[in-house]
Formats: C-alpha cells, sequence, structure tokens
C-alpha cells in the first residue's frame, strides 16, 4: 500500500507533531471513492438515542437502516427493554413511488397495539429525505390520535456526516424537554450527558456521584426513559462526558433554561478525579469536596498497585489510537500514560479544530495525527511508527490482528465498562491481555523467522 | 427482551417489520464482489450505508472487509452522483489499484435514478481495469437479491462465448454461503476431476490465513480470466435458486450455457443430487473417498437417529439455506413446524415457484402440518413459537432473543452470525458439513437433556 498516499487531497488531514505548526484539516467531507470509516447522519442520532430504553425505535425507510442497528449499541437497562427491538416501516417500491407516509401512520398504530410505549423515535433515513415524506405531520396526528409522545428524528443520511446525527438526536431530546415548565431546580443535582451507559458506566458514575452528595437527576441518554428524560430542567447542572454528541444539546439547556455545564471525562483514574473535583468545587460544599477527596484517596489507593502491576508489562509498548470523536482520542492519550504506553498514531472520525490542538500539545514530537484515516493510511502509519497496540472501532480489529498488532475495542463491542477506577483497571487488564497474548509468538513471517 | 411479544395472534397488514429477518440488497452485493480476485466492491451512495455493510460483514468473518463508497453529500443527492461516482473511479483506481472496482447502488442513489451504467461508459478508466455494477435498491428483494444482482454482472459484464464448442468443465455458482463452504464445494469437485469455475468465490478472501501483514486483495477469488471463461463452460450448476438462479440463466441466454438448478447441498439428499448431476454431467465415477465419507454420514445418523426423531423444530434465515435445513432435519425424522424466511419468496405462478410452494412440497408426503412464509419478521416467527413450542431453534444470530425467551435450544446456522467466530471456515454443506450439523444439533440438545436432568436422571453414556 505504498502509494496510500498518492491521493494529495489527503495530505491537509494528516501531521506530525513537532514537523510543522499543525493546524488539521478536518470536519470535512471525505472524499468520493475513499474507503472511508464514517458513518452517517442516521447512525449518529440512533445511538445517541438508542439507549432510551421505553421508546420504540421506528425506522422509516428500507429494511437495511434498521437491521444493521437492531441490539448493537450495548447500553444496558435497569428496567424497560423495547429498544432492543428492530421496528423498520420497510419501505418498498410502491412506497417510494407514492409516497411512504401512509405506511408509517399504520406502522405506528400497530405497534401502538401491541406495545403501548409511551414514546416513539421516528427515523427518517436518506431515502425518506429524498421522497418528501411528512414526517413531522404523520408523527403529529398519530401522537394526537394515540395521545403519546412521538417525536420525529430528522436524520437523513446524506444531510452530514454523524455529527449532524447527533444534533439531529439532541433536536430530538429538546423536544422532549421543552414542552414541560422548567421544573424547579434540584440542589445539588446533574444531569449526565453523554454516557450511553455501556457496560454500565452510567451507573458506575452515578454511585460516585451519590457517594459525594450529589444526585444525577436524568441521564441522556444511558438507561434513561420518557419520564427521567421529561424532569431534565430540575438538575441544577449538566455533566458532560460526550462531547461529541452532546455539546449542543448542552449549550441548548444553558441558553433556554440557563442550566450550566461543565466537560467531564470519567475515562482514566486523572481524568476521574479532576472531573469529581470540578464537580464538588462548582458547588461550593466544602463538605462535599472533602468526600470526592476521600472516595478519590481510597479509589487511588486501591487501584494505583493494580495499574502499577500492569505498567510493569508494557515497558517501550506504543500504542495507535483511532476513534470516533476528539475528546476520547485526548482522554485516551492520557490513560495510555498511566499506564506506561506512549501514543505514536492518533486520529478521529470526527474530531474538531480544538481538540486536535489539544491533542497536539499532549503528545510528544513525532505523533502522527490523522483525521477520517482510511484503512490504507492506518495500517501505513501503524507499521511506519512500530505500533503495538492499536485501539478502535469493530472494523479496525480485524485489521490490527492481521497485521500482528494487540487491538482493544473502545467502541460499542466491549463487554466491561471503561469509566471510572475500575474502568482504568479494566482497561489496563485489557490492555495486558491482549498485549502480551502467547498468540503473538505464532505469527511467522513468510520465509520462516519467528517475530515474537 | 422479547418478554413482550403477545401471545395472540392479530392481523398485521400495515406492512412494518418488526424484527427482520433479513437485510438490504447492498450488502449481499458487496459479499458476491468480494469474491472477485482484486475486485474492491464500491457502495455509490452515502457513507453510512457502506459503513454499516462493511461493520456487518467484519463482524461475520473476522476478517478486514474492503469498500469504498461515493461519500454523499446534500448537494450530490440534488444534483445526481454521476460527479461523485467519476471521481470514485478515478480515486479508487489510483489510490487502492485494484483489477475490478464492483459499484452496487443504495436506496438513495436509486431512489435519486442514477444512471450508473452510462457514468460508467463515459468515465475515464485506465486500461486492463474494469468497472461492473448491479442496480440493488434496498425496498426491492433482500440481501440474497442483491448477491444475486452482483453475481448476474459478473456474467453480464465478463462472460463471453469464445470458441462453438464448449469446454469439459462446470459454472458453479453457490450462493450465499460462507468461505468455508465454498471450499467444501471445490473440494467435492475436484475430487470427481471434473475442471470447474466457482464463481463468486470468497475463499481465501474473508478467511485469510495469518501472516502479520495486510493484504488490501488476499489470494482467493474468482479471477477475471475465469469469469470470462465462464461463457465457455458446458453446464452451469446453480446452487440454492434464490441466490443462483437468475445468474445462471443470464449466462444461459447471453452464452449458451444450459442450466441445472439444484438446492444448496445442506443434507444428504441434496448432496447426493450434487455428486449425481456432476458424474450424468462429466461421465466420472464417484471417487471413493466421497463415498467414504457418504458411509460415515450415514453411520452417524444412525448411530443418533433417536436422539432426533419426533422433536420439533423452527427454522429460520436465507431461503437456500432454510430450504436445504429443512430437507435435512426431515431426513433425520425431526419435525419442522414453523419454517420462515425473510427474503420475499418468488410466487407459486411463476416458473421457479415459490419458497413457500418448495417447503410445502417437502413437508406434503411426511403429513407435517406446519407454518411456513416467506418475507416474514422475527415477531411472527416467536409468535408461531409461543403457540406452538419446538424443541430446537435453528437460524442466524437473532435468533437468540427468541431461544432465550422461549428457553429453546439455538443452533446458530446462516448469516449473519454476530456473536460466535469459526463458524464461517466450517463447512454446512456436503457430507462433512452434514456431519458438522448433526454434531451440532445433537450436542444443543444433549446439552439441554444433561442441564434439565433430575439427580437420578443425569447419566454419563447417552
Ligand atoms: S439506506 Fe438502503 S442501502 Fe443503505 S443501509 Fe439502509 S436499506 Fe441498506
Ligand atoms: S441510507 Fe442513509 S440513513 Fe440509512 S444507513 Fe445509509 S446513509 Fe445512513
Amino acid at each position: 500500500m505504498e502509494a496510500a498516499l498518492d491521493i494529495k487531497e489527503r495530505n491537509p488531514f494528516i501531521a506530525t507533531k513537532g514537523k510543522q505548526k499543525v493546524s488539521l484539516r478536518c470536519d470535512a467531507d471525505s472524499i468520493s471513492g475513499c474507503v472511508s470509516q464514517r458513518a452517517c447522519v442516521y447512525c449518529g442520532a440512533r445511538v445517541v438515542l438508542n439507549p432510551v430504553t421505553d421508546a420504540a425505535h421506528l425506522v422509516h425507510g428500507p429494511i437495511g437502516c434498521s437491521s444493521y442497528t437492531w441490539d448493537i449499541r450495548g447500553s444496558l437497562s435497569s428496567g424497560d427493554d423495547l429498544y432492543r427491538n428492530s421496528f423498520s416501516t420497510e419501505l418498498q417500491e410502491h412506497d417510494v413511488i407514492f409516497g411512504g407516509e401512509p405506511k408509517l401512520s399504520r406502522a405506528i398504530d400497530e405497534i401502538v397495539a401491541k406495545y403501548q410505549p409511551k414514546l416513539f423515535f421516528v427515523y427518517s433515513t436518506c431515502i425518506v429525505g429524498v421522497i418528501g415524506d411528512d414526517l413531522e405531520a404523520v408523527c403529529k396526528r398519530s401522537a394526537q390520535k394515540h395521545g403519546i409522545t412521538i417525536i420525529p428524528v430528522q436524520s437523513s443520511g446524506f444531510i452530514g456526516n454523524k455529527s449532524a446525527g447527533y444534533r439531529a438526536a439532541c433536536d430530538a431530546l429538546l423536544r422532549l424537554i421543552t414542552p414541560e415548565q422548567p421544573l424547579p431546580r434540584k440542589a445539588n443535582s446533574v444531569n449526565y450527558l453523554g454516557d450511553f451507559n455501556l457496560a454500565g458506566e452510567a451507573w458506575i458514575i452515578r454511585n460516585y456521584l451519590t457517594e459525594i452528595g450529589v444526585s444525577v437527576n436524568s441521564v441522556f441518554t444511558g438507561d434513561s426513559n420518557f419520564d427521567s428524560l421529561r424532569e431534565a430542567t430540575a438538575g441544577s447542572l449538566n455533566i458532560m462526558q460526550c462531547a461529541g454528541s452532546m455539546t449542543y444539546l448542552a449549550t441548548k439547556m444553558q441558553d433556554e433554561f440557563q442550566i450550566p455545564y461543565l466537560r467531564v471525562s470519567f475515562l482514566g483514574m486523572e481524568d476521574t478525579a479532576d472531573s469529581l473535583r470540578k464537580i464538588a468545587d462548582y458547588f461550593g460544599d466544602p463538605a462535599m469536596l472533602a468526600r470526592a477527596e476521600m472516595l478519590i484517596a481510597r479509589e487511588t489507593e486501591a487501584t494505583s498497585p493494580i495499574i502499577a502491576a500492569y505498567r510493569g508489562h508494557f515497558n517501550g509498548k506504543k500504542a495507535a489510537v483511532y476513534v470516533g470523536g476528539g475528546f476520547k482520542a485526548i482522554s485516551l492519550i492520557k490513560q495510555f500514560r498511566e499506564i506506561g504506553i506512549e501514543v505514536v498514531l492518533i486520529g478521529t472520525q470526527t474530531g474538531r479544530p480544538d481538540e486536535y490542538d489539544t491533542i497536539n500539545d499532549l503528545v510528544n514530537d513525532g505523533t502522527v495525527i490523522l483525521d477520517d484515516a482510511n484503512p490504507a493510511e492506518l495500517e501505513r502509519f501503524m507499521t511506519q511508527q512500530g505500533a503495538d497496540l492499536l485501539v478502535g472501532g469493530v472494523k479496525e480489529r480485524p485489521l490490527a490482528y492481521k497485521l500482528g498488532i494487540a487491538f482493544i475495542d473502545h467502541n460499542h463491542d466491549r463487554k466491561h465498562p471503561l469509566s471510572g477506577y475500575i474502568g482504568a483497571v479494566n482497561f489496563a487488564k485489557e490492555v495486558y491481555s491482549t498485549l502480551c497474548s502467547p498468540v503473538w509468538n505464532y505469527i511467522y513471517d513468510w520465509g520462516g523467522e519467528n517475530r515474537g | 427482551m422479547l418478554d413482550c411479544t403477545p401471545k395472540e395472534i392479530t392481523e398485521r397488514n400495515s406492512g412494518g417489520i418488526i424484527n427482520p429477518a433479513k437485510t438490504c440488497q447492498p450488502i449481499g452485493a458487496m459479499y458476491a464482489a468480494l469474491g472477485i480476485h482484486k475486485c474492491l466492491p464500491h457502495s455509490h451512495g452515502s457513507q453510512g450505508c457502506c459503513s454499516y455493510h462493511r461493520m456487518h460483514l467484519t463482524r461475520h468473518f473476522r476478517d478486514p472487509v474492503m469498500a469504498s463508497t461515493s461519500c454523499f453529500t446534500e448537494g450530490s443527492s440534488v444534483f445526481g452522483g454521476g460527479a461523485n461516482l467519476k471521481a470514485s473511479i478515478q480515486n479508487v483506481f489510483h489510490i487502492y489499484k485494484p483489477d475490478v472496482m464492483a459499484i452496487h447502488t443504495t436506496c438513495l442513489t436509486e431512489t435519486i435514478g442514477d444512471d450508473v451504467s452510462s457514468i460508467i461508459k463515459t468515465a475515464d478508466v485506465a486500461e486492463g481495469k474494469l468497472v461492473i455494477h448491479a442496480n440493488t435498491p434496498s425496498y426491492v428483494g433482500s440481501h440474497i437479491t442483491g448477491f444475486s444482482n452482483m453475481t448476474k454482472a459478473m456474467v453480464s459484464y465478463l462472460a463471453e462465448s469464445t470458441s462453438p464448442i464448449k469446454k469439459e468443465q462446470i459454472n458453479i455458482i453457490p450462493g450465499f454461503v460462507n468461505p468455508g463452504d465454498m471450499r467444501e464445494i471445490k473440494r467435492i469437485v475436484k475430487s470427481m476431476d471434473i475442471e470447474y469455475i466457482l464463481f463468486p468465490d470468497t475463499s481465501g478472501v474473508v478467511d485469510t490465513p495469518m501472516t502479520g501483514e495486510f493484504q488490501m486483495y488476499p489470494e482467493g477469488g474468482t479471477t477475471v480470466e475465469q469469469l470470462k471463461d465462464t461463457g465457455n463452460s458446458k453446464v452451469s450448476l446453480a446452487l440454492g435458486r434464490f441466490a443462483s438462479s437468475d445468474p445462471a440463466d443470464l449466462l444461459n441466454k447471453k452464452c449458451k450455457v444450459p442450466v441445472v438448478t439444484l438446492k444448496t447441498p445442506i443434507g444428504i439428499k441434496a448432496t447426493d443430487a450434487l455428486l449425481m448431476t456432476l458424474r450424468t454431467a462429466f461421465a466420472h465415477e464417484i471417487p471413493k473417498e466421497l463415498e467414504v465419507e457418504r458411509g460415515q454420514l450415514v453411520d452417524i445418523m444412525t448411530d443418533t437417529h433417536f436422539h432426533f426423531h419426533g422433536k420439533t423444530v423452527a427454522i429460520f434465515g436465507d431461503p437456500d439455506i432454510v430450504t436445504g435445513l429443512t430437507e435435512f432435519v426431515l431426513s433425520l425424522g425431526m419435525i419442522p413446524i414453523h419454517v420462515l424466511t425473510g427474503t420475499p419468496g418468488g410466487s407459486s405462478n411463476s416458473v421457479a415457484g415459490s419458497f413457500e410452494d418448495d417447503i410445502n412440497a417437502m413437508l406434503k408426503p411426511t403429513g407435517i402440518q406446519a407454518n411456513v412464509k416467506s418475507a416474514g419478521d422475527l415477531f411472527t416467527l416467536h409468535q408461531w413459537m409461543k403457540n406452538q413450542p419446538v424443541d430446537l431453534l435453528i437460524g442466524n444470530t437473532y435468533g437468540k432473543y427468541i431461544a432465550r425467551a422461549e428457553d429453546v435450544p439455538f443452533v446458530r446456522v446462516g448469516f449473519p452470525i454476530l456473536d460466535r467466530s469459526v463458524h464461517s471456515y466450517l463447512p454446512i454443506v456436503g457430507y462433512h458439513g452434514a456431519m458438522r450439523l448433526v454434531e451440532m444439533i445433537s450436542n444443543a440438545l444433549l446439552d439441554r437433556q444433561d442441564r434439565d436432568a433430575a439427580d437420578e436422571d443425569f447419566e454419563l453414556v447417552m
């Protein structure tokens, strides 16, 4: 794949720290003909809204869009599980020609009859955007008919990339909140934005917050439901983990309901401690701060030796990171530092300019930074940089393995939490189990030389 | 999660789907295109579709799946995707250097009406490079239709009849099966000493060996020369009517290669039919090796028949696979009472007949009363199972929800299987494949028996 970078248009999306003043191009459309790792608007909207557990998520479009998103998120629920079904209007040729509105309202009727949901999210897909079904009108009529809340999500795939989908999801969530009068604020309460409760992560953070005396009012959207989301305006502060998906909602809530927001990260020991302090600081309650310090001290004491033990195995190892959002990438650099691994390649699908600036400040000279990378580039730079480990999503896993490189999933195919102190341990453990697996000893170069 | 599926069956006529038993055309087209040597599949549409299709195939095969996309934006969907596609063709050959680029459309590009063949005609394609395409609107058919359409494109773009006398060789169209199945079919044909062209052939593409290197174009796949030469073969064998008949018929129309359509060779009867057809067409003897395998299979079936006899089973998945599985479980003495595919199933009036007719014809002599449905969804299957419970469920990964809700032993067969590994390497076709199926089915049933056994009934030997 030497010729991978023959394509000059890609050059502005790739930088090497130290070599030049970095102003990486990002947030731009991919180039036609690329093997892009990016997804679409619908995908972005679906991942944010999917954890709403008691909603019927109805995909208005042909079957594929709905099949591929059927229960792939791994977000856990403490109660309802209607969200884990896959509902589709399954548009047919006839509907494409004559319009899909009648079918949509029939499908809603039928799901109401079978499951009595309180809430519907109706997603538009590419095709719906093109044939021009009036989603808004159908949802409104059906909502009146059944006396329930039905929210159209304008997520036609081609109107942008995943970030536009995040925004569409936030708009849908705002519609859920807005009809209510702002509720009286509960003291010391937060809304937790941008945690989708993968492997129960939102529960871990809630326990921490409860322990220091902060109550979690609503979670957007991990393990959430119709009622809990509608109470969002009772929260006195928004804390935000996944900035990529939730910044828009946070700013809107600040403007419309005067709820301020803080950016937090619970990935890694350092970020977790910082975030807990930041929250306690915000409430300005010395007793709360003291409890936070106690929690941090206790957990650090318990966690550090375990991390240190793993760290011993990682001398001189190098990591490559390719994830969706910029903020996650930033946390990962710090988290790798905690376990003694240097990040030598870092890229994102949807990172923003300010995030790339932060990344550039954090990494060492010589680190390759790239936006919207394709597999050929990943391969080239991982090899060139001598990475021993890749962090990525589903599609990157087999690529790494084929290269004989260890891999960890930081997306939705993981089965254990990576948040908080337990997450820090899990992270180190996962890095250990893949990086130090005996399996790498069995890779032979063509010629019979053992590389292990 | 499916606890809320109601038991009462009421008419459903919205046309909506609850828990699909199929997916869309482009993923099938992408998979078929991977079966051409040095081919890069290309998705003409927005990035999302392509990303989902690659993700799903990656999960099933656990191997890298490469495909490029036209990366539509709002502009392209208003003004048409011609410019995107031309830029894609240029970029793909420039950056990724495949021999063949196999374009399929998506819902979006179908709906806005991009005329892909004329775009290709006016595009600048380098000497010696090829571009083929298939129309794969997802609002028609299923992933099986997409697979069939891309295989048809191989025929319409590439096959040619260059000599008046046909060669002593056979075309085999294996249908939407795993690379392990394709290998097994090749092994059988090779052992009969017959020249063959298998297309598409994903073995060696999505089950590549670990070498410490990533190859954009692995060694496997049907070569362009072979695809061209399919027009010179003496006969085409379409395995599985739904995935394979259309391309075989097209080849007959184009190059006068007669067609034999058989079931996907799952189970003893369908494998027998495959071998008999090969023997008749080429007057080659069936080698000892295969006879021994058949004998072993019958031996195994004899050893275990009492485990299966009278057990009720529900089967769902892709039509060709479900048809083969149904025939096989019948030969084991099991009773398939629910048989469902998500793919629309042809009609009774067409020459080919329908899925439902096929299954009913198999069941008729046995007197079994079964629910049989094409274009169904898993909600329907689950309702059937609530009303008439079964001893075993066979289908793809998505069956796990129903299996759990109804506490039924479950055997994973078909596409996709997202939560288990190794399956795509091991065949379910041929006598060997049938042995493996017997093992999987009996293990599932016996594991259940062990699990449920009272202490006094728990035994060492079963
Ligand atoms: S838009 Fe069409 S082609 Fe794309 S995933 Fe959905 S159904 Fe499949
Ligand atoms: S059709 Fe559009 S909305 Fe559906 S997956 Fe493709 S890009 Fe996304």
